[in-house]
Parts: C-alpha cells; sequence; structure tokens
C-alpha cells in the first residue's frame, strides 16, 4: 500500500484549510448569518502570501524562525499521523511519542516568538497558552497510552489499522472515554470555544490568538496553514477512535474519513455555538476532567 | 454484553467524578439521582440471575426513591434554602478532581485485594462502590454548604448499596424494603433541617454552624 | 406481645400528632409509658413468644436493656409533663444571648417520643441484624426532632451534627451488614443474620470477613453510641436537648447502640475470634473514658459536662467487654446502674436549668438554697456517677477493676482508676461549686419543687442506691445471663494465651460462665443454666463477701447453693 499514505497525506494538506471554513459556516448557520465562504481561507492564504510582512525592531531571529517552525513541526506531524485504517507515511515503535512532541515543538516555537516581541500582551497569552497545554498534553498522552495498551502497539498507525468495529464492541467503554478526552484536548489545542475563543479580540478572553498578534503577510500564512493542520492532525486521531470502519477499500474508507473530519468541523461548530466560553479558572478543571477520563480508559484497559 | 455492564459502571464513576468537580448545586442532585437509578438498574440488565418479581419490585423502588422522590426532596430544600452554587469549598474543584483521580487507582486497588466470593456482576462493581463511599465522604468532609453534606450522605449509601448488590446474598424484602424506607426518611428529616437553617442563618454555611465547642 | 411493646408507643406517637388538647396529650404519654413498663414487667416473669419468624425475639440482654428503656421512659414521662406545663408557648428570650426563639409544637414533642420509645423498643428487639439496623437508623430520624425542641440556632446546630454524623455512621455499619452476610454465606447458603443462626453456624464462617464486618459495625454504632473519636455529636445533642429527652438519649440510646456492638461481639466470640474485638473494645473504651477526662475537667457548661460523662460511662462499658469474664458481667450491671443515675442528673439539671436560666457552670451557685431537694438530689447524683460508694456504679465499677487486674491486665486497671480518679476531680469542682455558695439575685425562686419536677429523680436516685446496696437476685441473675449471651464469660483463655480461644470453646453454643475470677478451676462450658447459675452465684457470693460485711443476708441465702455447687465439684 504504497500509495495510500501519500494520498492521506496529500488530502490532509489540500483539505485542512477546509475545516475552518467549515467551522465558520456552521457557525454563522446557527447565528441565522450567511458567513464566509467554505474556501475562506484559501483565499486569505493566498492574499497573505502575496504581501510583505512587517518585523518589528524588538525581534529577532527568533520571531521570524517561529511561524516557519511552526508550519514545519505540523507538517511533519502530519506524516506520521494515519488517516484511518491506512497507515501513514511514516511509522514506527512508538511515533506515538514523537508525535506529541512535535505538537509541543509547534507550540514552544510560537510561545517563544511571542515573547520575542517583548509585548506584554502577548507574554500573556503565551503563558496561558502554555499553562493550558501543560494541562491537556497528559490528556493527550495518557489517551495514546490508552490506545496503546488496548491494541498491543506503540505506534500510531499500528493501532489506527487494527481498530475495527469490533474493538468499539469488545472495549466500547474505553473508547469512549479516550474519544471524549481527545474531544478536549482537540477543542483546547486548536483554541476552540469552550476554551478559547478565535474571533475575540479582548485582551482579557485572548490565549492564540494574541500570541500572534504582530506576524504578518506569508508569517501569518504559515500559522494559520499550520493551524489547520494541527486541527486536520488532531481531527484524524480523534475520528480515528469513532469511525472504526475498514471497508478494504483504501479509496472509499480514504472518502469515509474526509467525511468524518468535515462531520467533526460541524461538529466543533455546534459545540462553538452551543456552548459559553468558560472562565479562566474553569478551563484548567475541563482539562483536569479530560485527564480523568483518560485515566479512567486507562485503567479500564490494563484490567 | 459484559462489556456494556462496565460502561454503566464506568457511567457511575463518571458522575462521582461530576460530583467532585461541579459547583452548581442543581446538576449535583441531578447527577446523584442518575447514580441511584444506574445503580439500581444494574441488577436487572447484569443477567446474572433469573429476573424475579422480587427483583423487580426493589428494583422499581429504589429507582423510583433515588431517582425522583429524593431528588425532589432535595431540590424543595434548595428552593427553600435559596441557594444555587457551593461558592467556596474547603478543598477547591480542581484539586477535589485530582484527588478522585488518585483515589481511583486506591479503590480499584483495594477491590483487587478483597478476596470476592466471586464477582457476579462484574469485576469493577466493588471498586466503583469504594469509590462512590470515598467519594461520598469526601464530599461532606470538603465542603462547606449542608445541602452537599446531604449529597455526600446520600453517595455513601449509594456505595454500600452497590457493595451489597457485589457481594451479599439477598437481603429479604423487608429488610431492603426498610432500608430504603430509612434512606427516605433520612433525607425527609435532613430536607426539613436544611430548611431550618436557612431560615435561622440565612444560608446554609455549616460553617457558621460552629457556635458548640469546647 | 413483641409487637404490642413495639407498635403500642408507635400508634400512640401517630394519635398525639392529631391530638389537640394539651392535657389529653400529656395524659397519653403518661398512659403510654406506663403501659409500656406495665408490658416489660410481665415480660420478666412470662417471656414473650418470638414474633416475625424468630427476627423478633428478647433475649436476657435485649430484655435487660428493654427494661432499662422502660423505667427511664417511664420517669421521662412523669418529669416530661411538668416540663411541658412550664414551657411556655409562643415566643421566648434565650437565655444566653438574648435573642428570641419558639418552640416546638407540642404535637411533635410527645409524638416524637413516643415513636422514639417505638424505635428503642424495636432496636432491643432485634435479632436480626437487618432490622435492627433499620430500627437504629429510626431511633436517629425519630430523636432529631427532639432535640430541636428549643427552636434556636444552637440546638439546630446540635441536631444538624447529630442527624449528620450519626446517619453516616449507621452507614458504614450498613456496610458492615453486608459484609457479615457475605461471611455468613460460606458457612451454608442460606443462613440469615440473625443471632441465634449465626452463632450457631459461627465456626464456618468465614473470618477476615466476619472480621472486617465488626470493624463496620464497631465505628457504625460506636458512633451512635458514643465512643471517642466518634462522639463529637454527643456533647452538643445532649446539652442542647430539653432535659427529659437528654435523659433519655444519655441513657437509652447509648445502650441500644451499644447492643448492636453486643450482638456482633456474640457472634465473633461463638467464631473463637472473641479476643480480636476485646482488644479493640478496650482501646475505644479507654480513649473514650481519656477524652471524657480531658474534656471534663473545667468544662463552663453543666449539661455539656453530663454528656462528655456519658461519653465516659460508655467507654467504661466498652473496656469491661474488651477485658472480658467477670468484667462483662460489671459491664452489664453497670449499663443498668449508669442510665439509671444519668437520667437523675438530667431531670436535676432541667430543674436547675429552670430556675437559673442558665447552663454555664460559672454562674450558678447555691442550689442548695434555692432548691434544696433539687441541691441533695444534685449532689448524690455526682456521687453516684463518679462512682462512690454506697451507689451502684461503685460495685460495677469495681467488678471490672478487680476482674481487670486478677487477668494480668494491671496497666488497662491502673489507667482505668486514674481516669476516673480525674473525672472525679473534675466534676467534683463543678457540681460542688454549684451547690453552695449565694445564688445570684436575679435567680428565680421556684414557689415550690413540684412533685413531678423532682419526684422521677428521687425514685431514681432511690434506685441507685438500692443497687448499690442490694442487687435483688432477679436483677443479678439477668445481668449474669445478659453477660453470658455476649459469650465473653471464659477467662481462662486469657490464662492459656489468646491463641487458645478456639480450642477452649466448644462448637456452637456460646454459653460459657463467667465464673472464672474468684475460682481458677471452673472453666465450664456446660450448657446448662442452673449449673451456670449456681457457679456465678458461687462466684458472686464470695466477691460480695470479700467486699464487705454488708451482704450478711446474701451469704446465709445462698449458703444452699454454696453447698451444693461445692459437692459439684
Amino acid at each position: 500500500m504504497n500509495t495510500a499514505p501519500l494520498i492521506s497525506i496529500l488530502l490532509g494538506l489540500v483539505l485542512a484549510p477546509m475545516l475552518p471554513g467549515v467551522i465558520n459556516k456552521t457557525k454563522a448557520f446557527f447565528g441565522g448569518r450567511k458567513g464566509q465562504p467554505v474556501l475562506q481561507l484559501y483565499f486569505d492564504l493566498w492574499k497573505l502570501l502575496h504581501k510583505g510582512a512587517v518585523y518589528s525592531r524588538t525581534t529577532s531571529w527568533v520571531f521570524r524562525a517561529g511561524p516557519i517552525v511552526w508550519m514545519a513541526a505540523g507538517l511533519a506531524a502530519l506524516l506520521l499521523v494515519p488517516l484511518g485504517r491506512t497507515g501513514a507515511w511514516l511509522r514506527f515503535e512508538g511515533d506515538l511519542v514523537l508525535l506529541v512532541y512535535l505538537l509541543g515543538l509547534m507550540r514552544f516555537f510560537v510561545v517563544i516568538a511571542a515573547l520575542d516581541t517583548g509585548s506584554s500582551f502577548e507574554g500573556m497569552g503565551a503563558s496561558r497558552e502554555v499553562q493550558f497545554s501543560a494541562l491537556a498534553e497528559p490528556a493527550l498522552l495518557l489517551s495514546l497510552a490508552a490506545l496503546a495498551r488496548q491494541m498491543g502497539t506503540l505506534s500510531l498507525s499500528g493501532m489506527y489499522s487494527m481498530m475495527s468495529a469490533q474493538t468499539l464492541i469488545t472495549a466500547g467503554p474505553a473508547m469512549l472515554l479516550v474519544a471524549g478526552a481527545l474531544l478536549i484536548v482537540f477543542l483546547a489545542e486548536n483554541a476552540r470555544l469552550p476554551v478559547d475563543d478565535p474571533n475575540t479580540h479582548l485582551e482579557l478572553t485572548m490565549i492564540h490568538e494574541v500570541m500572534v498578534l504582530d506576524t504578518s503577510g506569508p508569517d501569518l500564512a504559515f500559522i494559520l496553514y499550520g493551524s489547520a493542520v494541527k486541527m486536520w492532525v488532531l481531527g484524524a486521531l480523534l475520528m480515528g477512535v469513532l469511525l472504526p470502519v475498514k471497508t478494504g477499500h483504501a479509496a472509499l474508507d480514504a472518502a469515509i474519513m474526509v467525511g468524518g473530519m468535515m462531520a467533526l468541523a460541524v461538529a466543533t461548530g455546534v459545540i462553538e455555538s452551543t456552548m459559553a466560553r468558560l472562565r479562566m479558572v474553569r478551563v484548567p478543571q475541563l482539562l483536569a476532567a479530560a485527564s480523568a477520563l483518560a485515566v479512567l480508559a486507562l485503567v479500564l484497559v490494563f484490567r | 454484553m459484559n462489556v456494556w455492564i462496565d460502561a454503566l459502571i464506568v457511567l457511575v464513576v463518571l458522575t462521582n467524578l461530576k460530583l467532585l468537580g461541579s459547583s452548581r448545586l442543581v446538576p449535583c442532585i441531578r447527577i446523584l439521582a442518575l447514580q441511584g437509578v444506574v445503580l439500581g438498574l444494574l441488577p436487572l440488565v447484569a443477567g446474572v440471575e433469573p429476573i424475579t418479581v422480587r427483583m423487580v419490585i426493589v428494583a422499581a423502588v429504589s429507582i423510583g426513591l433515588k431517582g425522583a422522590v429524593l431528588p425532589w426532596l432535595l431540590m424543595r430544600a434548595l428552593r427553600g434554602a435559596d441557594v444555587r452554587r457551593e461558592i467556596e469549598p474547603l478543598v477547591s474543584y480542581g484539586m477535589s478532581l485530582l484527588i478522585g483521580m488518585a483515589a481511583l487507582p486506591g479503590a480499584l486497588w483495594i477491590g483487587s485485594r478483597l478476596p470476592l466470593p466471586d464477582p457476579r456482576v462484574s469485576s469493577l462493581l466493588v471498586p466503583t462502590a469504594l469509590f462512590t463511599m470515598m467519594v461520598g465522604m469526601f464530599l461532606i468532609v470538603s465542603r462547606k454548604k449542608a445541602l452537599t453534606q446531604v449529597l455526600g450522605y446520600l453517595a455513601i449509601e449509594n456505595g454500600v448499596y452497590a457493595i451489597g448488590m457485589a457481594l451479599a446474598q439477598e437481603q429479604p424484602l423487608l429488610v431492603e424494603m426498610g432500608i430504603l424506607l430509612d434512606v427516605f426518611a433520612a433525607v425527609f428529616v435532613m430536607g426539613i433541617t436544611l430548611f431550618r437553617i436557612s431560615r435561622e442563618f440565612d444560608n446554609i454555611d455549616t460553617d457558621e454552624m460552629a457556635l458548640l465547642k469546647d | 406481645m413483641i409487637l404490642a411493646l413495639i407498635l403500642g408507643p408507635a400508634a400512640a406517637g401517630a394519635l398525639a400528632f392529631v391530638l389537640r388538647a394539651d392535657w389529653l396529650r400529656r395524659g397519653l404519654l403518661v398512659a403510654a409509658a406506663m403501659a409500656h413498663a406495665g408490658m416489660t414487667g410481665y415480660a420478666w416473669v412470662h417471656r414473650p413468644a418470638p414474633a416475625l419468624g424468630g427476627w423478633l425475639e428478647l433475649d436476657a440482654t435485649g430484655l435487660l436493656f428493654l427494661s432499662i428503656t422502660s423505667l427511664l421512659f417511664l420517669a421521662a414521662a412523669f418529669y416530661g409533663v411538668s416540663y411541658l406545663a412550664h414551657e411556655s408557648h409562643g415566643v421566648r428570650k434565650d437565655f444566653e444571648e438574648n435573642l428570641f426563639f419558639s418552640n416546638a409544637p407540642e404535637q411533635v414533642f410527645t409524638g416524637c417520643l413516643l415513636l422514639f420509645l417505638a424505635t428503642m423498643t424495636l432496636v432491643t428487639a432485634s435479632q436480626h441484624f437487618g432490622l435492627l439496623w433499620v430500627a437504629v437508623e429510626a431511633t436517629t430520624l425519630a430523636s432529631s426532632p427532639l432535640i430541636y425542641f428549643h427552636r434556636h440556632h444552637r440546638s439546630l446546630e446540635a441536631t444538624w451534627k447529630y442527624l449528620l454524623i450519626c446517619s453516616v455512621g449507621i452507614a458504614l455499619a450498613l456496610l458492615g451488614n453486608f459484609l457479615l452476610a457475605v461471611a455468613a454465606g460460606q458457612a451454608g447458603r442460606h443462613v440469615p443474620i440473625v443471632a441465634a443462626d449465626l452463632v450457631r453456624h459461627a465456626t464456618q464462617m468465614n473470618v477476615p470477613w466476619l472480621k472486617a464486618a465488626f470493624l463496620f459495625f464497631l465505628v457504625g454504632y460506636g458512633t451512635k453510641m458514643g465512643l471517642a473519636p466518634l462522639h463529637t455529636w454527643l456533647p452538643d445533642a445532649h446539652s442542647e436537648a430539653p432535659s427529659a429527652v437528654s435523659a433519655l438519649l444519655s441513657g437509652a440510646l447509648l445502650n441500644c447502640a451499644f447492643l448492636g456492638i453486643l450482638r456482633i461481639q456474640q457472634v465473633l466470640a461463638a467464631a473463637g475470634q472473641g479476643v480480636f474485638g476485646q482488644e479493640l473494645l478496650l482501646v475505644f473504651g479507654l480513649a473514650s473514658m481519656a477524652v471524657a477526662a480531658v474534656f471534663l475537667v473545667s468544662q463552663a457548661d453543666y449539661k455539656r459536662m453530663l454528656a462528655y460523662s456519658s461519653v465516659e460511662h460508655m467507654g467504661i462499658l466498652a473496656a469491661g467487654i474488651g477485658i472480658g469474664g467477670t468484667a462483662s458481667f460489671g459491664a452489664m450491671l453497670h449499663a443498668v446502674n449508669h442510665s439509671i443515675a444519668k437520667a437523675m442528673l438530667f431531670f436535676v439539671a432541667g430543674n436547675i436549668l429552670a430556675a437559673y436560666k442558665t447552663k454555664a457552670t460559672g454562674e450558678v451557685r447555691g442550689v442548695l438554697g434555692v432548691l434544696p431537694v433539687s441541691g441533695v438530689l444534685w449532689l448524690a447524683g455526682f456521687l453516684a456517677i463518679t462512682g462512690s460508694p454506697p451507689f451502684g456504679l461503685f460495685l460495677s465499677e469495681l467488678t471490672i477493676i478487680r476482674a481487670a487486674v486478677e487477668q494480668g491486665h494491671v496497666a488497662t486497671a491502673v489507667a482505668f482508676v486514674a481516669l476516673l480518679a480525674v473525672i472525679f476531680v473534675g466534676m467534683a469542682g463543678v457540681v460542688i461549686s454549684m451547690a453552695q455558695g449565694t445564688p445570684p439575685e436575679t435567680t428565680v425562686r421556684p414557689r415550690r419543687e413540684t412533685v413531678l419536677s423532682v419526684g422521677p429523680a428521687i425514685v431514681l436516685g432511690l434506685l441507685v442506691l438500692g443497687m448499690g446496696l442490694y442487687v435483688p437476685p432477679a436483677v443479678r441473675e439477668a445481668v449474669q445471663k445478659a453477660a453470658a449471651t455476649t459469650g465473653l464469660g471464659d477467662n481462662s483463655s486469657y490464662g492459656h494465651g489468646r491463641h487458645g480461644d478456639a480450642e477452649t470453646r466448644g462448637r456452637g453454643e456460646a454459653a460459657t460462665t463467667i465464673a472464672g475470677a474468684a475460682v481458677p478451676h471452673t472453666t465450664t462450658t456446660t450448657t446448662t443454666a442452673r449449673a451456670e447459675a449456681r457457679t456465678s452465684n458461687m462466684a458472686t457470693a464470695i466477691m460480695w463477701s470479700r467486699a464487705g460485711g454488708r451482704k450478711h443476708g446474701y451469704e446465709r441465702r445462698d449458703h444452699g447453693t454454696q453447698a451444693t455447687a461445692a459437692e459439684g465439684f
């Protein structure tokens, strides 16, 4: 199956920017508006790439490196993540640890880029981001550990390719708990409500938005594209657990997974429209709950 | 089939975690009701013993009591006390959740050490019941509002009832009904006392009730 | 008839809620109390048949505790009538904090009091552990409105603590029930958790589960009984309740909780694990005495002081059972004596409270002058409760100490005596300073002390005095049988070491005697009641004769049995 992983990577590269579009369209639908076109992010990226970047005098090479590493690490993560039953292009035992650390690398560089600007505004966003991801990362790792234990392999591709409807029947509760934990991590890492409002521009409430306040031009394009790829990566992890279908046809499998990703985007839009943003002090509790779900799943599969 | 019994039991654990982490009292009452209903349903759906009329009666009374009557009593007490949230617990909610998460492996370990006669319903039931009891006691100790203490007491009762279901031979019908009646009467009396407390102190903080001491 | 004993007061209680006229209700209270006492007295003569298929049965221990309850309730009913007559309706001013409060409606008081009696009767008669649990929880629920009679925030706080702590404790006892059922399940498929059946199958029961069950019962019913460190609700509840209710709570309810522990100890002893239970009970008992001693000294509230004294005496009961042998006889006798003396003290305290309008020991002076009869009773009650001769508690405490020394628990006996001494000194300071001195000017002098307010206390005082001078044979036999049913009479096992338990006991019946203290060779495992009575009569006769020359009549009467007993050996 040499071409199947490449096709899933291609799908990821091409279709990732559509996810935020679908989310925004869903939110517009809930708000009774027509909303942006679904392909809006593509247009934005095209526009931004054709602009020049403005760099502040207080920044250094770190600020220029941040967005680039963000996108690069995101693309590297895309190489590791299996889309449904088709494996990833890069696979080895323990690649789930690499995945988590690539996500961490992304985050680290954008944080230090934000700190590099010397603005307290970005620093505030950076500190919030780091606090929340410190709580979200254990949830992610524990969920993946539970999956690894259940499937008996430490490779992401191995895990996901072995999943089938039978898994849901034999280890249903654990899988559902893992899915719940991954959903909360998905919302937290992608700066979605109820953790962070991507539309807000108020100092009190920004987390991710504020870190990239000073980026412009191609840098901003890299940031936006990298965010979309990150969403695709985490979404693939989640939908792989929830849709363990194995039809045998690579194309059909891929189509089902893409449909699942879009469904996840719609679901995210629904969640965003129906829930209010949590107060800052409540977000750690939500993430602790995600960790609790992951611990419970781990305990269940260890029995 | 066995897995979905486990799912129900996991649901009970989740209700406990929600009790630990939630500050709004009305959802807490509903969650406790859900816990009681699930535990009441468990013997019927477990399929371990053939369903007898007696089992159905006990399950029906217990579900009716824990799912409808007790929450109604507690809601009435809550409305009379005019309180909505537990604002300042002695142990913060995040810390409570973390303690709950730490207690869960502990309960599992204790459950695995007990020489059970035979795990009739599921091997997860006894640890979950122990966990429920721990959560109940923690709620009584760490929360200030008197209503949350009543919820903790009910959680302890739920846990003990679940252990009884898991371990014991069948209790005579009279005793089971007596236990349920006692729980109902206890909550009834506690509800009346809560009402009086709210009248007397203008709130239901047990912190205010610290006059009698040596 | 057992059902009549339970349902009668229950029906009267229900009736009291709907009666409008005060005099009718109070008459109903007294009538129900007298009927109950009458039926209990009849039960002594003619033991009633078991009801509910053996679930309700009055064995020796149950009958003893039922009699204590009935007697105390009778006294409380008479006292309560005068109390209710003096408690005014409507809004009143609180003594301590100058705020206004009202009393609960009298229907609630009388009705709950009668329901309380019914539930306590149910506890004493229950042989099935599940039914026992239901009854104990029901006593908690029946008595909490009584504590909240004076409706102000202090009593509300006391009621809340009582309700919550006791309910949680009793929930743990329910877990003990389930564990007991598991332990019994190993003995046979359908062994119901009825005390007699469990005792019969005791040696086949699963020991770790039985021990775990005992632990939960001890913690659960120990909370209700007031053993330290689970006693925290007791001082508040017993001091804030009206005095008649406090008397019943201290004198009758704590005994009923103790009965629950005794029943499981009986099963444990029958299974050969009695020593495990005894060690725990001894620890809890001494701890309770120590805690009570610490808090009794310089106690500022005299009703609270009486409550701590209850904690101490419950500790003595537990320690007595923990030591075993003759000490368990002493403990049962002590239960009787303590209840009578404590009730008397609470009645007197109620009179003092009504006259002085304060519960602070610092402000009450000159009781002997203001309330002559109550003052004398107060002093007499203090002497009684701290174990001075010639009152009954002296004899029971002496029995326990003697048994401890003779079995080699010298350290326990020393600690026991030391704590009793500390408590004596602590209480003496308070009581004597209250009795003497000049009363403050604001004291209201009642015109005269009514018969009903001091009568019950006088009768109880005379009873406890009488128990110290002469224990009627009927009572003595009943106490012996009660002690024997706990299965802790054989102290030769202590001589052979703790592991000798299983060997020295036979299978099945737990009827060992309490004879060993004075006569080391009488290790009997016979089950005939006559032999029991003979040897124990002899033992106690010898004991009394050693204790002093007061018991001439005793010795003469028992001469015949002494001779026959000597023949038996």
